[in-house]
C-alpha cells in the first residue's frame, strides 16, 4: 500500500501505511466503550422498524427511494428500477438492520442554498459561520465600503477643485512628511484592529472536535462523493448528482441536489476526514462555512456543529476535470434521535448514542451563547 | 569647392550616421535590434493575443448568460469537426469549458498583459527615460520577443490535441497536479507546459536585459533617485521576474517528468505531495500578479504627474512602496491555498503577512491623490484612464483585504468573489493602466494624435461595461457560486445575465478603441514632440514624435535641478 501522509487542521502530522486503516483507527478510544450504551437505542429504534422498509437495498438506495417515493408516490416504477440497479454496498455489512430510514427531508427554500438574486452571504448554521459572517458583515464590509467611498470622495473633490480652469497655476508641493506618516500609520492601525477578530476566527475554526464527535470520511472522486462512517460501521456509499427531472420531481434545486445525502446529526459535534481519490476536489458547503480541499494522499480534517436540522447544499470547489461543476453536496442534518435511527437503518451502530444525548442536552445552552 | 565638400560630407553623414536611417522591411522587423521596433512588435503581439483571449471570455460569458448548456456542445462539435473526429460527448463539451478557462487565463497573463506592459512599454520607454540609446543587449531583446511566437503557437495548438477527457489543456491556468499529471492524458498539457517554459525563458531574458540596462546605462546625472517612477516599476518588476520565473520553471518541469518519465514529485503514492506543486506555483504566482500590476503603477504615476502639472507627491515613498510590495509579495503566497488544510499557525501567518501589503498599496493610492491635489488638472484621455485606474484598483484592493482573512476565505475561496477581486485589480487595474499608457504614449510612438472624443467615449463605455461585468460577481461569490463552472443553479441567473450584458458593453468599448486606433493611424493630426505641455518632464518628450530611429547618440545630461 502506498504510504500516505496526512495533517489535521490542528497541525498534527500522521504517517499511515493505509489511509483507510488509519481513518478507522484514528478516533480510537470510543466505540468499544460505548457499545453497551447503544442497547437502549437499539430497542428504541426497533420500535420504529414497523414502517415499510427497503433494507435489503442498502443505504444508497434507501435514501433515493425515500426521496422519489415521497413526492411522487404514483411513480412506483422509479424506485423499483433503482432497486434493480443497486449495487448495495452495505448489504453484506448490515446484518441486523430492520430499521427504516427517516423520510428524506425536504429542503427549505432559501436555507442552505443560494437565494435568487442574492447579494450577500448565505444564512449560517454553525458557530464559525456566525462569527465569520459577523466579521464580514459588521467589520470588513463597512470598512471596505468606507475606504472606497473615502477615496472616491477625495478624488472627485480634487478633480473638481483643481481642474485647470479653476486652478491654472499648480502648486509645487511634492513632500509632506507628516501626512505621509499619517497615511502609513493609520492603515497599520486599521489592519491591527481587523487582525484581532480575524485571528480569533481562525483559532475558533481550528478548535479540535471533542472525542464523541460523529466521524465521517469524505472522499472526492471524479466526479462524485463517497461517505463512510468508520465509527458507526457504515461502509462507504456514494453520492451522485440527481438528473434535472429527478431533482425537480423531488422539489430540490438542480445542480445542487445529489441522490444520496451526507446524513449528519444536528446539535452534535461532527468531524469530517476529507481526502481525494484521484485528483484534488474541495468539499464546500457555504451555509456551514465549510470548505476543505480533498487532496489525494492527505487527510484533512474539518470540525463543526450544525445548529439545527435542515438540508444544506454545497458544490465541489476545486477544478477536478470535466464534470467539476456536476458533483454537488447535500448535508441532511437530522435531529439526533433521527440520526441514530438513520444509522440503524443503514445497518450501523449508533456508537455514540448515549454520549450524544448528553451533548444534545447541552446544545441549547451552547446555542444561547451565540 | 568648400561648399561641395561640405555637401558631400553631409551626404556621407546622411548615409551612415543619420539617426533616422532605417533598415529594409524584413531586416527591420524580423531581425530587429532596435528597442522601439521590438517594443512595437510586442504591442502588436499583445493586441492580437488580447483579441483572442477577450474573444474566449466572450464565449464563456455567452454560455453563462443563462443556466443550462446553451452553446458549449455546439462549440465542442465544431472543434471536433475541425479535427475530423466524431461529435463531442457531453463530457467532452464540459472539458472544452475547462480548456477555455485555461486558455483565457494563460493568454491574458502571459501573452497579453506581460508582453504589453514590460515588452511593449518597457522596451519603448525605459531606455529613452533613462537617456540610453538602446537596451543593454539588443540581440537578446529580439530573442525575447521571438520566443513568444512559438510559445503562443504551442498554447493555441494545444487546443487541438487530446488533453484527457476532451481536446485541449483543461487544467486551469494554475495547472494543479494531479489533475495536470495523472488527470490529463495526451499531449495538450505537455504543450501548454512547454509554452509556459518558453514564455518564461523569454521573460527571464527580458528581465536580465532591463536590470542591466537600468543599472548600467543611465545618462550622466540620472541617479537611481531621479529615475522616473515608470523605470522604477520596471526595475522592481524585472527583479520579481528574475526571482519568480525559475521557480515556475522548476515546478512545471517536475510536472513534465511526473507526466512522462514516471517521477512522483506530486504523487503521494510515490512519496511526493500535490501540495508541493501548489506551493511552488504560488511562490511564482503571487509575485506574478505584482509583475502584472507594478508597471501599471509606474505608468499611472507618470500620467497623473503630467496632467496635474505637478511632480509626483512623495517620490521616494512611491518608489520604495513598490520595492516593499515586491519584497512582501514573495512571502504571502500561501494565501492562495487557505483551504488546502494547512495548520492554524501557517494560516495565521499568511493572513497577517497578506494584510501588510495593504500598507504600501495605500501609500501609493494616497500619494496619487496628493499628486492631483493642488494640481492644474487637464482631463485628457490618458488622465481619465489613470484616474479610473486609481478608483477601480482601490475597489479591487479592499476586497483583497477581505480575502486575506484565512477564516473568511474559507467560504469565498474558489468562488466568483475571487474572480471579481482579481479582475478588478487586473482587468480593471492592469488593463486600465495599459490603456492609459497607450493613449499617453500613442502620439510619441506613432507621431499621430489619437482622437480625443473617441478616447473619452472608449473610456466611459469600457468603464460602464467592466463594472457591470465584474461587480455582480462579488454577489455571486458571496452567495456561493464556485469558479470554473459551465452551468449553475437557477438562483445565480440574475447576476450572471447582468455580467454578460456588461461584457457586451465592454466589447462595444473595445470596438471604439479599434476605430480610434485605425482612424488615428490613418488620419490623426501630426503630434508634436511634447503634446502634453509643461507637465511632461521625462526625457521621451524632449525627442521628436516619433523619436529618431536611434536616439541620444549624444547622451543627455540631467542637471541637479531637474525633477522626476
Amino acid at each position: 500500500m502506498p504510504i500516505s501522509r496526512g495533517r489535521t487542521e490542528t497541525g498534527e502530522d500522521y504517517i499511515a501505511h493505509d489511509m483507510r486503516v488509519f481513518v478507522a483507527a484514528a478516533p480510537r478510544g470510543y466505540g468499544v466503550e460505548d457499545a453497551m450504551k447503544k442497547v437502549k437505542s437499539l430497542v428504541l429504534a426497533g420500535l420504529l422498524a414497523l414502517a415499510p422498509t427497503l433494507v435489503s437495498n442498502g443505504p444508497a438506495l434507501a435514501q433515493e427511494n425515500a426521496a422519489t417515493a415521497a413526492p411522487a408516490a404514483e411513480n412506483a416504477a422509479v424506485p423499483a428500477e433503482s432497486a434493480a440497479n443497486a449495487t448495495a454496498p452495505a448489504a453484506q455489512a448490515a446484518p441486523a438492520a430492520t430499521v427504516a430510514a427517516p423520510p428524506r427531508m425536504k429542503p427549505t427554500e432559501g436555507i442552505g442554498m443560494p437565494k435568487p438574486g442574492e447579494i450577500t452571504l448565505q444564512e449560517q448554521f454553525t458557530s464559525t459561520g456566525h462569527t465569520a459572517r459577523w466579521l464580514h458583515d459588521v467589520m470588513l464590509l463597512p470598512l471596505i465600503f468606507a475606504i472606497s467611498i473615502f477615496v472616491l470622495i477625495l478624488m472627485i473633490y480634487a478633480m473638481w477643485k483643481f481642474r485647470r480652469s479653476a486652478n491654472p497655476v499648480p502648486s509645487k508641493t511634492s513632500h509632506n512628511t507628516l501626512i505621509e506618516v499619517i497615511w502609513t500609520v493609520v492603515p497599520v492601525v486599521i489592519l491591527l484592529v481587523v487582525a484581532v477578530p480575524s485571528i480569533g476566527l481562525l483559532a475558533d475554526q481550528y478548535k479540535p472536535a471533542p472525542k464523541d464527535a460523529v466521524v465521517v470520511k469524505v472522499t472526492g472522486y471524479q466526479w462524485y462523493w463517497g461517505y463512510e462512517y468508520p465509527d458507526n460501521g457504515i461502509p462507504e456509499f456514494v453520492s451522485n448528482m440527481l438528473p434535472e427531472d429527478k431533482a425537480k420531481a423531488n422539489g430540490e434545486p438542480y445542480l445542487l441536489a445529489p441522490d444520496n445525502r451526507l446524513v449528519l446529526p444536528a446539535g452534535r459535534p461532527i468531524k469530517l476526514i476529507i481526502t481525494g481519490a484521484d485528483v484534488i476536489h474541495a468539499f464546500a458547503v457555504p451555509s456551514l462555512w465549510v470548505k476543505m480541499d480533498a487532496v489525494p494522499g492527505r487527510l484533512n480534517e474539518k470540525s463543526f456543529t450544525i445548529d439545527k436540522p435542515g438540508v444544506y447544499y454545497g458544490q465541489c470547489s476545486e477544478l477536478c476535470g470535466a464534470r467539476h461543476g456536476f458533483m454537488p453536496i447535500a448535508i441532511e442534518a437530522l435531529p439526533p434521535e433521527q440520526f441514530d435511527q438513520w444509522v440503524l437503518s443503514q445497518g450501523g451502530k449508533p456508537a455514540t448514542a448515549a454520549a450524544a444525548e448528553k451533548t444534545a442536552d447541552a446544545a441549547p445552552a451552547a446555542d444561547a451563547k451565540i | 569647392m568648400t561648399t561641395i565638400t561640405a555637401d558631400h560630407h553631409l551626404d556621407h553623414a546622411h548615409d551612415h550616421h543619420d539617426a533616422d536611417h532605417k533598415p529594409a522591411f524584413f531586416q527591420r522587423w524580423f531581425m530587429s535590434t532596435n528597442h522601439k521596433d521590438i517594443g512595437t512588435l510586442y504591442l502588436i503581439f499583445a493586441i492580437i493575443a488580447g483579441i483572442i483571449g477577450g474573444a474566449i471570455s466572450g464565449l464563456m460569458r455567452a454560455e453563462l448568460a443563462h443556466p443550462g448548456i446553451q452553446y458549449l456542445q455546439t462549440w465542442a462539435n465544431i472543434q471536433h469537426s475541425l479535427l475530423g473526429v466524431e461529435p463531442a460527448s457531453l463530457d467532452q463539451a464540459y472539458h472544452l469549458w475547462n480548456a477555455l478557462i485555461t486558455a483565457h487565463g494563460l493568454i491574458m497573463v502571459f501573452f497579453m498583459v506581460m508582453p504589453a506592459m514590460i515588452g511593449g512599454f518597457g522596451n519603448w520607454f525605459v531606455p529613452i527615460m533613462i537617456g540610453a540609446p538602446d537596451m543593454a543587449f539588443p540581440r537578446m531583446n529580439n530573442v525575447s520577443f521571438w520566443l513568444l511566437i512559438p510559445a503562443f503557437a504551442l498554447l493555441l495548438g494545444s487546443a487541438f490535441v487530446p488533453g484527457g477527457t476532451g481536446y485541449g489543456a483543461g487544467t486551469g491556468w494554475t495547472v494543479y497536479a494531479p489533475l495536470s499529471t495523472s488527470g490529463s492524458a495526451g499531449p495538450a498539457v505537455d504543450m501548454a507546459i512547454l509554452s509556459l517554459h518558453i514564455a518564461g525563458a523569454s521573460s527571464i531574458l527580458g528581465a536580465i536585459n532591463f536590470i542591466t540596462t537600468i543599472l548600467n546605462m543611465r545618462a550622466p546625472g540620472m541617479t537611481l533617485h531621479k529615475m522616473p517612477l515608470f523605470v522604477w516599476s520596471v526595475l522592481v518588476t524585472a527583479f520579481l521576474l528574475l526571482l519568480a520565473l525559475p521557480v515556475l520553471a522548476a515546478a512545471i518541469t517536475m510536472l513534465l517528468t511526473d507526466r512522462n518519465f514516471g517521477t512522483t514529485f506530486y504523487d503521494a503514492a510515490g512519496g511526493g505531495d500535490p501540495e508541493l506543486y501548489q506551493h511552488l506555483f504560488w511562490f511564482f504566482g503571487h509575485p506574478e500578479v505584482y509583475i502584472m500590476i507594478l508597471p501599471g503603477f509606474g505608468i499611472v504615476s507618470q500620467i497623473i504627474s503630467t496632467f496635474s502639472r505637478k511632480p509626483v507627491f512623495g517620490y521616494l515613498g512611491m518608489a520604495y512602496a513598490m520595492v516593499a510590495i515586491g519584497v512582501v509579495g514573495f512571502v504571502v503566497w500561501a494565501h492562495h491555498m487557505f483551504t488546502t488544510g494547512m495548520s492554524v499557525n501557517v494560516k495565521m501567518y499568511f493572513t497577517a503577512a497578506t494584510m501588510v501589503i495593504a500598507v504600501p498599496t495605500g501609500i501609493k493610492i494616497f500619494s496619487w491623490i496628493a499628486t492631483i491635489w493642488g494640481g492644474s488638472i487637464s482631463f485628457k484621455t490618458p488622465m481619465v484612464w489613470a484616474l479610473g485606474f486609481i478608483f477601480l484598483f482601490t475597489v479591487g484592493g479592499v476586497t483583497g483585504v477581505v480575502l486575506a482573512n484565512g477564516g473568511v476565505d474559507d467560504v469565498l475561496h474558489d468562488t466568483y468573489y475571487v474572480v471579481a477581486h482579481f479582475h478588478y485589480v487586473l482587468s480593471l487595474g492592469a488593463v486600465f493602466g495599459l490603456f492609459a499608457g497607450f493613449y499617453y504614449w500613442f502620439p510619441k510612438m506613432s507621431g499621430k494624435m489619437y482622437n480625443e472624443f473617441l478616447g473619452h467615449l472608449h473610456f466611459w463605455v469600457f468603464f460602464a461595461g467592466v463594472n457591470l461585468l465584474f461587480f455582480p460577481m462579488h454577489f455571486l461569490g458571496l452567495s456561493g457560486m464556485p469558479r470554473r463552472y459551465p452551468d449553475y443553479p437557477a438562483a445565480f441567473e440574475k447576476w450572471n445575465s447582468v455580467a454578460t450584458h456588461g461584457y457586451e458593453i465592454m466589447a462595444a468599448g473595445m470596438g471604439i478603441f479599434f476605430i480610434n486606433l485605425i482612424w488615428s493611424l490613418a488620419a490623426g493630426k501630426k503630434a508634436e514632440g511634447n503634446p502634453w505641455g509643461e507637465g511632461a518632464t521625462t526625457l521621451e518628450w524632449t525627442l521628436t514624435s516619433p523619436p529618431p530611429f536611434h536616439q541620444f547618440e549624444t547622451l543627455p545630461v540631467i542637471d541637479d535641478t531637474a525633477h522626476h
